[in-house]
């Protein structure tokens, strides 16, 4: 019955187009040698898919500009003040990922770092073991999350609303706590393992066996992938692609432990110190090494990117993100995934808040508004979309360093009284160009079908 | 096996308040065979399905799923029996790929981990098996495909999940006349592979093309269930609009007559 035939018999280029329209648009490796790939990606960014491109650019612009601007932005001191700069507010947009996946927002995470730094100082503060006051922390984090994503998919409170109310609320939660210590409104964080996240280096070695260690992960994940496919007959990465990636890996590994490894103290000179009522000189101390929140940033980057790329749950946020309607027929339970989501933005809040606390003491003011705009702009300058459906980790990850070196380098190119003011606006201002670039890709995107 | 329908439903009544949708309704699927279920708008063919797929309840009468009575409350209950339905908007995630939508909620997995590869595997194998060559790769994005492409992915789902009884609403309403054929090609082929096919389409056709059974709901009654080869088109039409033609059909309204 079936004897009509169905007339694919297309003209060569069209089959061709719709070969390349399929490469552009694949998840997987594609077959072929380094042109093929190199045009697949043009097709894309062509298309409007972008991925990282704008902020990778952005971000070698700027560093050339601040440093042609200014020699002190390039030297070794500043390297290691970006990345404590950048690991609380990347630490922060990594859990706004998650919800920005699914097309929500979280305007509390700000205050809940605040939050977060609050509690931990407190509890260490009237004399808690410091392992007690993180998990204690991350706790009270699980609660305010599970708060937002019940109002949100429960009670179907826009999470706009939700999270704006709790912005205000968690704000006093945060003054109350610090007044509770000291009126004066500040806390130090007393406790030594956590003031060495942001204030203390690991040792030479130990910086460059994690470089390796992540290098040697790195290579073995694709090798253990390609045999996996190949195994299968499907197509799998070519060797060059993966030995070009992996160059570019160690590049972007080695050559920072590289930097950090040097001693980058500005004053090299032994320095007089009163000891014991005495003169003495001290020999100069080195201040070298990755400093210990790097490790914690790269753990949780490798934890969180397993979970959205290779766990049921990470494929059920994508799929809940692109079209909760089809997920739900799917027999995907959207409530539960929209309320995890909220909770592992929270729970992230809370590990930003003690690395900021670690870098500073905690004042009333923590992660207020400022953060938590950092923040959201760092994943969406990443490449992560408002719109929910597109995103990944390491977004969050170049985002940040982006922002980072926008507020390290102004803070020293602009001087003067309006200094502040001039920071606000361009980083408002950059968050509304991400944005826009946001919008403007998925609009071509969706054109095209990329 | 073709005599004992997978699908059999008795003597079916649906009322909505005062409004008595489907009367005494009896409707079948067999196995191997494509079913068309044809009548014009209000006929009541979207309240049968809704139905069938348990999204509503029955008032009366017996539903009976591969020879055994039983109860369908909900959607979940027919996805159980063995029942899918694809309706016209599709349900596909466009930021996941064909793989990724195949096995959306039933993602199989290693350990903790997704086993992308036999997933793809299997996808590849259920496309080639329904013949299926329009689309390029398993591997890109939803919304990279056309209407035609994507009609065919939510129905080789079906095939994946080992589904018995598909049901089609309306699968080439929004699809040029190449798309069309290659959708229509693939019902075709669901059949012959021994799953009972139900299609709900409103062009005659397409009905014509690829029915074995043609079954013409009218004003909420079974018009008439007949072979596809026994009538025309002609029939059917009038069939449709009037609920008789000739000797067949429903006598001034009195019940159905085969």
């Amino acid at each position: 019955m079936s004897d009509t035939d169905t007339g694919t018999t297309p003209v060569i280029t069209e089959e061709q187009q719709l070969a390349e329209l399929a490469a552009a648009a694949s998840t997987a490796p594609i077959e072929g040698g380094l042109r093929e790939y190199w045009h697949t990606y043009l097709q894309r960014v062509r298309a409007g898919d972008l991925g990282s491109l704008p902020a990778v650019g952005g971000l070698v612009l700027l560093v050339i500009i601040f440093s042609l601007a200014q020699s002190s932005f390039w030297s070794l001191g500043n390297f290691g003040n970006l990345i404590t700069q950048a690991a609380p507010i990347t630490l922060l947009a990594m859990g706004l990922v998650f919800v920005l996946l699914l097309g929500e927002i979280d305007l509390a995470a700000g205050t809940t770092s605040g939050v977060g730094a609050a509690t931990t100082a407190v509890f260490v503060y009237n004399g808690m073991n410091w392992v007690l006051a993180v998990i204690l922390s991350l706790a009270v984090g699980f609660v305010i999350g599970y708060f937002v994503g019940f109002m949100r998919a429960i009670v179907r409170v826009p999470s706009f609303v939700v999270t704006l109310a709790l912005f205000l609320a968690l704000q006093g939660v945060v003054l109350w706590l610090v007044n509770s210590v000291h009126a004066s409104g500040n806390i130090p964080l007393k406790s030594s393992v956590l003031n060495a996240l942001e204030q203390s280096n690991m040792p030479l070695w130990l910086g460059w066996f994690m470089g390796i260690l992540l290098l040697a992960g790195y290579l073995a994940v694709k090798l253990y992938d390609r045999h996996a496919r190949r195994s299968r007959d499907l197509p799998a990465e070519p060797l060059l692609i993966t030995g070009l990636k992996a160059g570019a890996m160690a590049v972007f590994i080695l050559v920072p432990i590289g930097l950090l490894s040097q001693d980058r103290s500005l004053n090299k000179n032994p320095t007089v110190q009163n000891v014991n009522g005495k003169l003495v000189q001290v020999p100069h101390k080195s201040l070298e090494g990755v400093p210990w929140v790097v490790p914690l940033v790269v753990v949780l980057v490798i934890v969180l990117g397993f979970v959205l790329s290779r766990t049921r749950y990470g494929r059920h946020i994508y799929a809940v993100g692109g079209n909760d309607e089809a997920a739900r027929r799917a027999g995907i339970r959207v409530e539960a995934v929209r309320i995890s989501v909220f909770v592992i933005g929270s729970m992230m809040a809370i590990v930003s808040g003690i690395v900021l606390a670690s870098r500073l003491s905690v004042n009333s003011a923590e992660g207020g508004g400022n953060t938590l705009l950092l923040a959201v702009g760092a994943a969406v300058i990443g490449g992560t979309s408002l719109f929910g459906g597109k995103g990944k980790i390491t977004d969050a990850v170049i985002g940040a360093m982006l922002l980072a070196v926008i507020a390290n380098g102004m803070a020293d190119l602009i001087q003067g009284d309006n200094s502040a003011a001039i920071q606000f606006i361009v980083t408002g201002g950059v968050l509304l160009l991400a944005a826009t670039v946001d919008a403007l890709s998925r609009r071509r995107a969706g054109s095209t079908g990329v | 096996m073709a005599d004992t329908p997978i699908l059999r439903m008795r003597g079916i009544n649906k009322s909505f308040g005062p409004v008595h949708v489907l009367k005494d309704v009896d409707f079948d699927a067999r196995v191997g065979e494509v079913t068309a279920l044809v009548g014009d708008n209000g006929a009541g063919k979207s309240t049968l399905v809704k139905c069938i797929g348990g999204s509503y309840p029955i008032d009366s009468g017996t539903y009976e799923y591969d020879g055994h009575p039983v109860v369908v409350h909900s959607p979940r209950d027919a996805g159980a029996l063995g029942i899918e339905i694809v309706y016209q908007d599709l349900a596909l995630c466009d930021n996941l790929d064909v793989v990724q939508n195949m096995y959306l909620g039933r993602e199989q997995v290693k350990g903790i981990m997704l086993d992308e590869g036999s997933m793809e595997v299997s996808a590849k194998e259920v496309l080639e098996s329904l013949r299926v060559r329009t689309i390029a790769s398993v591997r890109q994005r939803v919304s990279s495909l056309s209407g035609g492409q994507r009609q065919t992915v939510a129905i080789a789902k079906s095939v994946l999940w080992n589904r018995q009884l598909v049901i089609l609403d309306e699968p080439t309403a929004a699809l040029g006349v190449a798309q069309t054929a290659q959708v229509l090609d693939l019902v075709r082929r669901l059949a012959d592979q021994g799953l009972a096919v139900v299609l709900i389409s409103h062009n005659m056709n397409d009905v014509m093309q690829v029915a074995d059974k043609i079954t013409v709901l009218y004003l909420g009654q079974i018009a008439a269930t007949v072979n596809r080869a026994d009538v025309n088109q002609t029939q059917v039409v009038e069939l449709i609009t009037s609920g008789r033609s000739g000797d067949i059909g429903l006598k001034n309204g009195a019940g159905a007559a085969a």
